[in-house]
């Protein structure tokens, strides 16, 4: 029975409402003897999140990409499985911590090498972009998969509009650091803020997108509200959340996971089945919620336009 | 029932528990539907939990002989050998989620996986260590091996800590749990040390109890 694939979910099937329900009647079943045995909490917030759909028209997207072994993952696996520390170091954390996470208001900063630094309120300065819906696969260094329904702007289009200078040559994202909004940035876990970067030839690749809702409603959040990084070629710890600050740098930034252990995480962490993790292989990975890593790895998890960015260069080395 | 009895019935009944929940989020997600029953990605939750808690199990065990000298209530040695056993038992799957959900049957996988990362270095030496001591937990090997026995025995010291170091150096960040397993395996041992140190001097030593002596 071990080996029996997870039951197929139909994408009528991800109405959340039910999904909630169901969870707590089996919470309320079970209460007793799994607290007994030590289990604290199950995944998922006890009420559940407002949700709100996003204003506007959706686009779309012909980047989107599904393949036949990919499916739609449903909301509540990707809203109940996430890796943001700062709302805490276990998978089901972020959904309960996060969950009256306020983002309005949000100021972006843009600085260093463009045209014109400035601080915008986030409302405006996605204003004038249309957004549109990108599927993506999401490949996480821990060795699993989603495939999520994002919706956002293209990264390149917010580029071109801030003008960098001919000296930028990367792209520095700084992440909230609010002790008082979250919670675990008061523990040394991590070095807070949550830094990541970009070569800006990767940036401005039309695959990277400033990623502001899924499921064409606004970015819960610990899904990285109210805007983060989405870069599908690479491992997920890339794709910074609740971005503050878009920094143009000449020298290439230190991302935070390369400062934790740097024999681990590179800067580049694209996703490569040849070069395994020090803790995880990666030749293959698990397409949640999939039981067994049946899935290969594939390069740049699949988006081969991007290898052109990658030529001449170690990938061994450059990690 | 005596007291004794008794107890090793209720200790029986409550390591099963996170084999039955386990069983029962089986059933909910393949039988009732409930996709989340075992969170998102099911082979990481089956591997946390059954490591979890050969660990707890086989610190519980630990904490026999301390209580028994503490209580002087003998009798208790009888729940070592069962504990241990249920330790084994979660350690083994375990092992079996290790061998399917993440080297899917691949053996030239789960040979690299030895060589190359420490954590599965240590956790396979550690559970080769409950391995040896499950099979020499009868009373015929007991027989048979004799003084030895003891010393093959006192390995469960090393598989306590190569436990922790195994849980240690797998996290890749927040060291909160493995630490909260160091402090307990290092109170456990500390206390053994204590007390042999305490009872060294003195003529009056109290002659360890043996499982074989209290047998019925």
């Amino acid at each position: 029975m071990l080996i029996r694939k997870a039951p197929d979910v139909r994408s009528s099937e991800i109405t959340p409402k039910n999904v909630y329900l169901r969870r707590r009647e089996f919470l309320q079943a079970s209460a007793a003897a799994l607290v007994a045995a030590g289990y604290g909490s199950l995944a998922g917030p006890a009420d559940a999140q407002v949700r709100t759909k996003l204003k506007g028209p959706i686009k779309k997207s012909p980047l989107s990409t599904l393949g036949p072994n990919d499916k739609i993952n449903q909301y509540a696996h990707v809203t109940t499985y996430n890796n943001f520390y700062e709302f805490g170091t276990a998978k089901d954390e972020p959904a309960v911590n996060a969950r009256n996470f306020k983002t309005t208001p949000w100021t972006l900063e843009v600085e260093g090498e463009v045209a014109k630094p400035a601080k915008y309120q986030l409302e405006d300065f996605i204003k004038p972009f249309a957004l549109e819906e990108r599927i993506y696969r999401m490949r996480c260094v821990e060795a699993w998969s989603m495939v999520i329904p994002w919706v956002g702007i293209p990264l390149k289009d917010v580029v071109d509009k801030v003008q960098p200078t001919g000296k930028a040559q990367y792209i520095e994202f700084v992440t909230l650091y609010d002790v008082g909004r979250m919670p675990m940035q008061r523990s040394t876990v991590l070095d807070w803020p949550y830094i990541e970067g970009l070569r800006l030839d990767e940036a401005k690749h039309p695959l990277a997108l400033l990623a502001v809702g899924i499921y064409d409603e606004v970015l819960p959040g610990q899904n990285g509200a109210p805007m983060r990084l989405v870069v599908p070629w690479k491992y997920g710890f890339k794709g910074g959340k609740s971005i503050v600050k878009m920094r143009f740098v000449e020298k290439q930034p230190k991302n935070t996971w390369q400062v934790m252990a740097a024999h681990e995480y590179g800067f580049f962490a694209n996703v490569n089945p040849n070069v395994d993790h020090p803790r995880w292989s990666q030749a293959r990975e698990r397409r949640l919620p999939d039981f067994l890593p049946t899935t290969k790895t594939q390069m740049f998890n699949g988006y081969d336009q991007v290898a052109s960015l990658y030529s001449g260069m170690d990938l061994r080395k450059n990690y | 029932m005596k007291p004794i009895a008794l107890l090793k019935a209720a200790a029986f009944a409550a390591a099963l528990i996170p084999a039955a929940a386990l069983a029962y989020r089986f059933y909910r997600f393949f039988y009732a539907q409930d996709l989340n029953a075992l969170t998102a990605n099911p082979g990481d939750y089956i591997t946390d939990q059954t490591g979890t808690w050969a660990l707890a199990m086989l610190v519980i065990t630990l904490t026999v002989t301390p209580l028994r000298r503490l209580t002087k209530w003998n009798e208790l040695v009888k729940l070592r050998r069962m504990l241990g056993l249920f330790s084994f038992f979660y350690a083994t799957l375990h092992m079996l989620t290790w061998v399917v959900f993440v080297n899917y049957f691949d053996v030239r996988a789960m040979i690299a996986d030895v060589g190359k990362k420490p954590y599965i270095f240590v956790g396979m030496g550690t559970f080769l260590i409950l391995l040896s001591l499950a099979v020499t937990s009868n009373r015929f090997a007991l027989r048979k091996l004799g003084r030895r026995w003891q010393k093959l025995h006192r390995l469960v010291y090393v598989a306590a800590i190569g436990g922790v170091i195994h849980f240690w150096w797998l996290v890749k960040a927040d060291i909160t749990l493995p630490r909260r397993w160091a402090v307990a395996v290092a109170l456990l041992l500390g206390f053994r040390i204590w007390w042999a140190w305490r009872s060294k001097p003195g003529p009056a030593r109290p002659r360890p109890v043996r499982p074989h002596q209290l047998a019925p």
